[in-house]
Formats: C-alpha cells, structure tokens, sequence
C-alpha cells in the first residue's frame, strides 16, 4: 500500500496546502495567465462565432417565415384570381348561351314570320280563286237561271225579252 | 492537551455544518411549497433559489473552514 | 489523529485529506517560483484546452443546424447570456466574454479536479481569492465609472427609515466587503470539502485490507464507505456545476448592483 509515503509526505507537509503562502504566487500568476488565455479565445473567436451562427440560424428561420408568409400570400392570390376567372367564364358561358338563344330566337321568328307571310298570301290567293269560282257559280246560275226562265216563259206562252228576264232574275236572286 | 482541545473544537465547528444544511433545506422547501403554489412562476425564480441556497450553504463552509483550520493549521 | 479515534495503530488506518492539494514542481524537485511549471499549472492548462475544445473546435462547424458538439457551445454560450441578461440586465452585455471566462474556467476547473488522482485548482483560496477579487475590484470600478458617487447610494438604504439608516450604511458596507470573502471561500471550501470528504472515505475503505483491523469489521466497512463514495462522488458532479454557476449568477447580482446601485 502507499502507507509508507503518505506517512513519510505527512511529516514534511503542512497542514493545509491551501494555507501555505510560499506557493500562492505561483498559482496566482498561471490563473491570470489561464484567465487571460480563455478570455480571448473565448471572445477572440468562439463567442463572436457561435453569436454570428446563432443570429444567422435567427435570420435564416425569419426569412423561412417571411418566405412561406409570401407563398401563403401568393397562394391567396392565384386562388383569387382563379375564382375570378371561374365566374368570368360562367358569365361568358351564360351570355355566350343567352346570345345563341336570341339568335336562334330571332331566326325562329324571321322563318316564323315568312312562313306566316307566306300562308297569308298563299290564303289570299286560294281565297281569290275561290272567290273567283263563286262568282263564276253565280253567273253561270244567273245564265242557267235565265235561261231557264225564258223557257218556262216561253213554255207558257208568254214573250219574254231576254233583258227583263235578266232583270227580273236578278232581282229575285238579290232578295 | 492544546491539539486535541483544537480536534474538540473543530468538531464543535463541524456542527455549523449540519445547521447550514437546515438552512439549505429551509430555502428549498419553500421555494417547492411556493412553486407548488404558483408553477408558472417557479422557473423564474430558480435563479434566486440558488443564489438563497449559495447564501446559506456559505455559512456551513465557513464553519467547515474553521474545523479544518483547527485540525490542520493550528 | 483520526486514526486513533478509530482505535488503530499508527500502521492502520492514515487519514491525509489534504495530501491531495499539494502543489508540486512538475520538472524536478526545485521550491515553487513564481513561474514553475507545477501541477496546477497543468491542470489549469487543461482546462484551457477543454474550453477551447468545446466552445472553439465545438462552433467550428458554423452550421445552420447544429450537430452535437456544436449544440453543447450553443447551450452554454445560451445559459450564461440569458443569466447574464436576466440577473444582470440588458445592458450588462457587454460583460458576457467576462462572466462566461469565469464560468468556463471554474466549470471545467471542477470538472477536471474530479477525475481520480487529479488536482483540483479551484480548491485553493489562491485561485478562487483572485477570482473573487477581480470580480470585486471590476465590480466596484464599473459602479463608480457607471453612476460616480451615485454609486454610494448602494450603501444608503433609501427605502428605510431616516433613524434607522446609518446603522443599516454600516451593515451593508461591512456585507459590501464581505463579499468576495464569502464568494471565494464559497467556491474553494465546498469543492475542498468534497474532496476531502471523498478523501476520508477512501481511506476507510481500506479497512478490510489493514492488518490491525479485524476482518468482519473491515467486511462491513469497506462496502459501505465504497458506497458512501459512489454518492458523495454523484453530489461533487453536482456541486461542481452548481458552484461554477452560483459562482457567475452573484458575479451577475454583484453587476447588477454596480449598474443599478438603486435599491
């Protein structure tokens, strides 16, 4: 065991190392030195880095945000602009759809209107032939009439002018 | 008989010790009791626990010092 | 001394806590100069080496996304500045390199005093008393640069009653001096305390080992005082953090104080 030593050290050594005044100069003087040391590698070097770090981490997280705060923006916008032409093309739809409507309503009524023009005159003209064919019914029985009259007239003996049987058959089919 | 008076003595100082730590003690149980109390405030304050607890636990190594300069360095 | 109490010869049981805080010549066996190479100057060495690996070759990368070593730099740097802004306010800032040097150097000086068979620099009052007294001395220089006699005010408690403040200037004078005795000795004693705590265990857990001691007795202390070990050794990770950071926050109240001497 080290009993020997330690007991041969203790002879020699004072009770509290701490309390020997001899070697403080010593330990004051590599302490500075150490002090000194650490102090400017510390703020020489790994504090200004590590803070530089931090702060870039610092601005690279709010430029992050700020971008994705933009796209959200963005997003927003193409979103609205995608509805705008959403009911752009609806109402194009619709008065695309109104117009052809009119168009087809307009046409329908021009065809319409000819096909009533043309009944109309097709009417006129059926009804002038049939006209026409009446008034040729009323002569041909003003002919057959007076005709027919002269004879029975004349059947009975009396003597009839053409012009009065005309006249007098006239005025029967007028009454 | 002057030696082991200073060993008597140092033990009596090593006492200071033992009381030290029922300050410690003291500080930590009512910084837990008010902790326990208001949570939201307890991480604010651990700063100030150990600067009670620095405070009182100095005392005990005073009292420590002195059993060790009675044991050594008288 | 101990050892007697425990009812061993002087073969048995040999309690040296202290052995562990000697300074030594590295080179040679020559008396300690002023500027000997011994091992504390090795030790504090290496943890100017550990920092720069972790804060200088950890940031190396610059990345974007951090890898491991360059998310532990980040976390420290983060730690130490929202203490530095936080306690000490906004425009204390500028103290951060400071602040965090001290915080790095005692970390790391805690750190690597618990590897076995190490030497503990922040375990002297030498170390940790010039520590202490720089923060003070800058502390008091940045106070009366900052606020010129305004800076008394600190000591002149406004709030109280008029009768009752000459008495409370007095106190807090006295406290105002006290303090970088209570933060040295803070430091230095709970890592020494620590330590040489451990250092007793250790020897006890050689109990089953001594002659002069019975086996059974020996069988029972030896696990046990291995144990007390393992957990004292859990609690100094602890406290070597701990202290490293008591250690910058009350530099940081002491600034705060300096800036805003108001109460």
């Amino acid at each position: 065991m080290a009993t020997d030593t330690h007991a041969a050290e203790a002879v020699s050594a004072p009770g509290m190392p701490q309390l020997d005044f001899t070697n403080w100069g010593n330990q004051i003087f590599w302490l500075l030195v150490t002090l000194v040391v650490i102090y400017f590698v510390l703020s020489r070097i790994a504090l200004p880095r590590i803070a530089a770090v931090l702060a870039e981490r610092q601005g690279t997280i709010t430029n992050d945000i700020a971008a994705a705060e933009e796209l959200k923006a963005k997003a927003v916008e193409a979103e609205e602009a995608y509805n705008k032409a959403l009911t752009d093309a609806r109402a194009e739809a619709q008065r695309i759809v109104a117009e052809t409507k009119a168009e087809i309503q307009a046409d329908l009524d021009a065809a319409t209107a000819k096909a009533d023009a043309e009944i109309s005159a097709k009417a006129a003209e059926s009804q002038k032939v049939i006209s026409d064919i009446r008034a040729g019914a009323v002569d041909s029985i003003k002919e057959v009439a007076a005709d027919t009259a002269k004879d029975i007239v004349a059947a009975l003996g009396g003597k009839a002018d053409a012009k009065s049987v005309k006249a007098a058959v006239e005025a029967r089919m007028k009454g | 008989m002057e030696g082991q008076l200073a060993h008597i003595g140092a033990g009596l100082a090593g006492l200071g010790t033992g009381l030290a730590a029922l300050g410690v003690g003291n500080v930590a149980a009512n910084y837990l009791s008010g902790a326990l109390r208001n949570p939201s405030a307890a991480a604010s304050q651990t700063a100030t626990l150990f600067i009670g607890i620095a405070f009182a636990e100095a005392l005990g190594i005073f009292s420590f010092l002195v059993a060790l300069l009675l044991m050594f360095a008288v | 001394m101990a050892s007697e109490a425990h009812g061993a010869d002087e073969g048995g049981l040999v309690f040296h806590p202290m052995d562990q805080f000697e300074l030594k010549s590295v080179f040679g066996d020559g008396p300690i100069g002023m500027f000997t190479i011994s091992n504390a100057t090795i030790w504090m060495a290496l943890a100017i080496i550990c920092v720069v690996i972790m804060m200088v070759l950890g940031s190396s990368r610059r990345a974007i996304v951090p890898g491991r070593a360059q998310s532990i730099a980040e976390l420290a740097y983060g730690f130490i500045y929202k203490m530095v802004e936080d306690v000490a306010g906004k425009d204390a800032v500028k103290f951060f390199p400071y602040i965090m040097t001290l915080f790095m150097f005692i970390v790391f000086a805690n750190f690597l005093g618990l590897i076995p068979m190490a030497f503990t620099t922040t375990a002297h009052f030498a170390v940790t008393v010039v520590l202490a007294l720089l923060v003070f001395l800058t502390v008091t220089a940045v106070g009366f640069i900052k606020n010129g006699t305004k800076f008394l005010a600190l000591f002149w408690v406004s709030s109280a009653p008029l009768a009752l403040r000459p008495v409370l200037a007095v106190i807090e004078i006295i406290s105002y001096f006290v303090r970088p005795v209570s933060h040295s000795i803070r430091l230095a004693g709970n890592v020494m305390a620590g330590h040489a705590v451990i250092k007793v265990f250790a020897a006890f857990a050689a109990a089953l080992v001594v002659k002069e001691i019975p086996t059974a007795v020996g069988a029972i202390v030896t696990p046990l005082s291995i144990l007390g070990i393992t957990a004292l050794y859990a609690l100094e990770v602890l406290v070597a953090f701990i202290q490293a950071y008591v250690f910058a926050i009350l530099t940081c109240v002491y600034l705060r104080d300096a800036l805003h001497p108001s109460h």
